[in-house]
């Protein structure tokens, strides 16, 4: 961000190399950035060519940044620049002008078209299919009735070869190999893309090996090794590329098929890492975007200063749009000796789908034409789980025959082992949404979790219900019309994808932009889904959690600092009493959940405030924990049953600093009178003879509710730990803006408790993990932030010109 | 009058607050360049630059009302706040007021 840190620099500037500057920008590196990129203007989407070669986009829509936003990030970007040389020892890049000097390197520089050693591969009209100029190159050669031939029936010379078609030309793809796209597709698959491609009126020879481009001086035809001669004024050679290590094998540097690197990305010479598809990581050179871009994370992350940032190959499948045709595949789809193959094929519908299955686990899948069941495979897939219902996988079954469990009565038990009826497993899976699967049904209700023998049953209730289907729910609302998915399959991907930050998440699974209502509400969602471990993005929440108080009508703030329980001492008010005159501030309240609110604060008085007072933040600007408001209780009440102050001190202490879907009210009363009125707070304790009884759901603001007893237990320890499990499960649940009073009804009491008080040991477990995550990674705003970036809460400075 | 403000105090879609000329205006660096505006929403006076930016957009942070960087219109207002150029030189967003 600003100039004194070390240098970086960075030689290449495609889309891995932006993913990687974005990420920087995101974590605020003081790294001095210099990026050297040869093409002649800055990194575009090179994926979005094949849309401009079809014409279905402007070559003007593809740059990923314009220059104004590497500027405005502190980069400074040298485009049309190539390096001619790498000085490991000396940390120095040798140009054409001045030499640049660097304490860390990082080499993306991607990859190069393998042009084969076919006599004729220079000619004029031989193109390769890289670069905006060999588009603009291709675009001008191309005509309506021309006859064009692609050599390579990979995914890129299927693009090609789908955009010249849709330029009017005669297309035929040349391919070497005995089916097309055989690095992701089995024959199954690929047989079936190719007639797809020939009913478009592509021509396709598969093993056929290009003997000779002919012509006099511009190309004229291809002769194939066979004896065939293909008529040709264009021909586009994609056969494939390879990863460009000319500048780090000079270097000397550790280079096999591509530039090596260990799992942080470094290189064999210190300083110098490599990212993106010049890299080779643990013998494999990856070509798809999504490993790639994790690589910049890990990188970006790296160089943050994380050491424990690592890049693990997923098995992960990938959705291609090749020429028009739908694929997904994944894992290996060729099986091994031992694999089991279930398949499923209609030649006429233009339909394929292909599980390959080791030990009943999913190892590999290929999809052609139709991709219902996309999400639930990529699931299983990447978690490598074990698959019972393999035709329910491939989305067979659903409409041949009533779906499993369909003529079972409501009361009925599905799960002898837990005791689960059908009517408690159809509540669980609308408490879900549309993500439900059976995995949730469990969680929520044991059913299936114990000897499975359950589980179609439970499938089948899923297809009922018309869950089951991340991809495509119904009913659930999608998070934003800017991020177009349900939150339970947004989670999924997010999870999968390892997106970190709201903009990662827009950028990938989103508009790119967002707007005021997602920004915020995927700023919560990535808090809570990742545990604190992901990276905040101020300009994606409201002012109040950016400075951390509350903006007042005039533009001022309020100030709220935490007291426990509501339990203060003299020398704690009388510091409060210091700095409410020492800045002024226009008011001092006493609030409704027993706290000290100072109000018209100026924003550049906060950190000063902060610092005076020495307390923590009460949280009082945001959706979070709030307050615990308490009676005095056994301590000084003469009714009093239970030690209510001292239990309330714990559960703040507890929850504190954890973000929530709305604001989160509790109180712990110490007898049935109920002088902390917690029956109508979201989380309420009362403390009865022999225990502590447990409330959720009260509501005293703009509705008026009692709350529900969750739980009555024995020990202040207990009501402590079911009050964490109830909070993380409506973190883990609610949507964002549903206050507890509204989640609780939504998915029934009943089932609220039986996913928190009732749940299984693991459920139980998890919940309390991920609570005690998040809680541990949760950090006192007012202690961390000023130190963070004290230009937030100034002013900015002009000077004249 | 012309006016220069560093680029190394601002932030990618944060608003900054900027006071020259017996003016204040709201200082903004979007996707699409910087942009700058007054700074206070004609609907009740709220700071727009403490709003959230999405795109050429900034969202008032007092009662929601969208402001239209490019053009200074306000959602259901009539009145428009005023629009000033920026552009980037250098290491500094110029305005002239």
């Amino acid at each position: 961000m600003n100039g004194s840190g070390r240098r970086l620099a960075v030689v290449g500037n495609g889309m891995v190399s932006v993913s990687l500057l974005e990420r920087l920008a995101a974590l605020e590196t003081d790294w001095r950035v210099t990026v050297l990129g040869d093409e002649p203007h800055p990194a575009y989407d090179r994926i979005g060519l094949s849309q401009v070669l079809a014409g279905e986009r402007a070559a003007g829509d593809l740059p990923l940044r314009d220059r104004a936003w590497y500027a405005s990030n502190g980069f400074e970007l040298r485009t049309g620049c190539r390096v001619l040389a790498l000085d490991p020892e000396r940390r120095r890049l040798h140009l054409e002008g001045c030499p640049v000097e660097f304490d860390a390197c990082v080499l993306a520089t991607g990859s190069l078209p393998f042009v084969p050693p076919i006599p004729g591969a220079d000619l004029d009209g031989v193109l390769g299919f890289r670069t905006v100029e060999d588009v603009d190159a291709m675009l001008a050669r191309a005509r309506p009735g021309g006859q064009a031939v692609v050599i390579g029936g990979g995914l890129l010379g299927l693009e090609a070869a789908r955009g010249l078609l849709a330029q009017g030309m005669e297309v035929t793809v040349v391919h070497l190999v005995d089916r097309l796209m055989e690095r992701q597709l089995d024959h199954g698959a690929a047989g079936v893309l190719r007639d797809e491609l020939e009913r478009m009126g592509l021509r396709v020879l598969l093993s056929a090996s290009t003997r000779a481009i002919e012509g006099c001086g511009r190309v004229e035809r291809v002769a194939l090794a066979g004896g065939d001669v293909l008529p040709a004024e264009l021909v586009v050679v994609c056969v494939g590329v390879k990863p460009n290590v000319a500048l780090a094998a000079a270097a000397g540097l550790d280079v096999g098929r591509g530039i090596r690197v260990d799992d942080g990305l470094a290189t064999s010479a210190p300083g110098i890492y490599a990212v993106g598809e010049c890299s080779e990581h643990d013998g494999m050179v990856y070509g798809l975007v999504a490993p790639l871009y994790r690589q910049a994370a890990v990188l970006a992350e790296r160089l943050a200063g994380d050491r424990t940032a690592a890049f693990r190959p997923l098995v992960t499948a990938t959705r291609l749009k090749v020429a028009g045709v739908d694929l997904f595949a994944g894992g290996r789809t060729v099986p091994e000796a031992g694999d089991r193959e279930v398949l499923l094929r209609d030649d006429g519908g233009g339909v394929y789908k292909k599980l390959v299955l080791r030990d009943d686990s999913l190892v590999g899948v290929a999809l052609v034409g139709d991709l219902g069941p996309m999400a639930a495979l990529a699931d299983a897939l990447a978690r490598g789980e074990r698959v019972r219902d393999r035709m329910a996988l491939l989305g067979v079954g659903a409409e041949t025959a009533p779906p499993a469990g369909a003529d079972l009565p409501d009361h009925a038990t599905v799960c002898g082992c837990n005791g689960v009826t059908k009517a408690t497993i159809l509540d669980a899976i609308r408490a879900e949404g549309g993500g439900a699967t059976r995995q949730c049904v469990a969680r929520r209700t044991r059913a299936s979790s114990s000897c499975g023998s359950c589980a179609p049953v439970v499938e089948g209730l899923l297809r009922i219900a018309g869950a089951g289907r991340p991809a495509a729910p119904a009913g659930a609302p999608d998070v934003c019309a800017c991020v177009p998915l349900p939150r339970a399959a947004l989670r999924l991907r997010v999870l999968e994808l390892g997106l970190r930050t709201v903009g990662e998440v827009l950028e990938q699974l989103g508009d790119g932009v967002g707007c005021h209502r997602c920004r915020p509400a995927l700023s919560y969602y990535l808090d809570a889904w990742w545990c604190g471990e992901h990276r905040e993005e101020p300009a994606s929440r409201h002012v109040n959690d950016r400075v951390h108080a509350n903006i007042q009508r005039d533009g001022t703030f309020s100030v709220v600092p935490r007291i426990r329980g509501g339990m203060t001492s003299p020398a704690e008010l009388r510091r409060i009493a210091d700095v409410a005159e020492r800045f002024g501030v226009g008011a001092v309240k006493i609030t409704g959940g027993q706290r000290i609110d100072l109000l018209g604060v100026r924003k550049e008085d906060l950190p000063a405030v902060w610092a005076a007072l020495g307390m923590p933040s009460g949280h009082a600007y945001t959706k979070a924990v709030r307050t615990v408001k308490s009676c005095v209780g056994t301590e000084w009440c003469r009714f009093g049953v239970g030690d209510s102050t001292d239990l309330a001190v714990r559960l703040e202490s507890l929850l504190e600093g954890l973000y929530t879907p709305h604001k989160l009210k509790l109180g712990v009363t110490g007898c049935p009178r109920n002088c902390a009125e917690v029956t109508v707070k979201d989380l309420g304790i009362v403390a009865v003879v022999g225990g502590w009884e447990l409330y959720v759901a009260g509501a005293a603001g703009m509705t008026v509710r009692k709350a529900d007893l969750l739980c009555t237990v024995e020990t202040a320890e207990r009501a402590l730990e079911e009050s964490a499990i109830a909070v993380q499960f409506y973190r883990e649940e609610a949507e964002y803006l549903e206050r507890m009073y509204h989640f609780v009804p939504r998915v029934g009491i009943e089932a609220f408790r039986s996913a928190t008080v009732d749940a299984g040991v693991e459920a139980r477990a998890g919940l309390l993990e991920r609570f005690r995550r998040s809680r541990a990674n949760a950090r006192d705003p007012w202690q961390a932030v000023p130190a963070g970036d004290p230009a937030r809460f100034e002013p900015a400075l002009a000077v004249a010109r | 009058m012309t006016l220069a403000v560093p680029l190394a105090g601002l932030r990618p879609n944060e608003g900054r607050l900027l006071v020259a000329g017996g003016r204040e205006i709201a200082l903004f660096l979007t996707a699409a360049g910087p942009r700058a505006i007054d700074a206070r929403c004609p609907h009740a006076g709220g700071p727009l630059a403490d709003g959230i930016v999405s795109g050429t957009r900034v969202i008032c942070p007092l009662h929601l009302r969208g402001v239209n960087l490019d053009t200074g219109e306000v959602d259901d207002c009539a009145e428009r706040v005023r629009c000033y150029p920026a552009r980037i030189a250098g290491d500094a967003v110029v305005l002239a007021l």
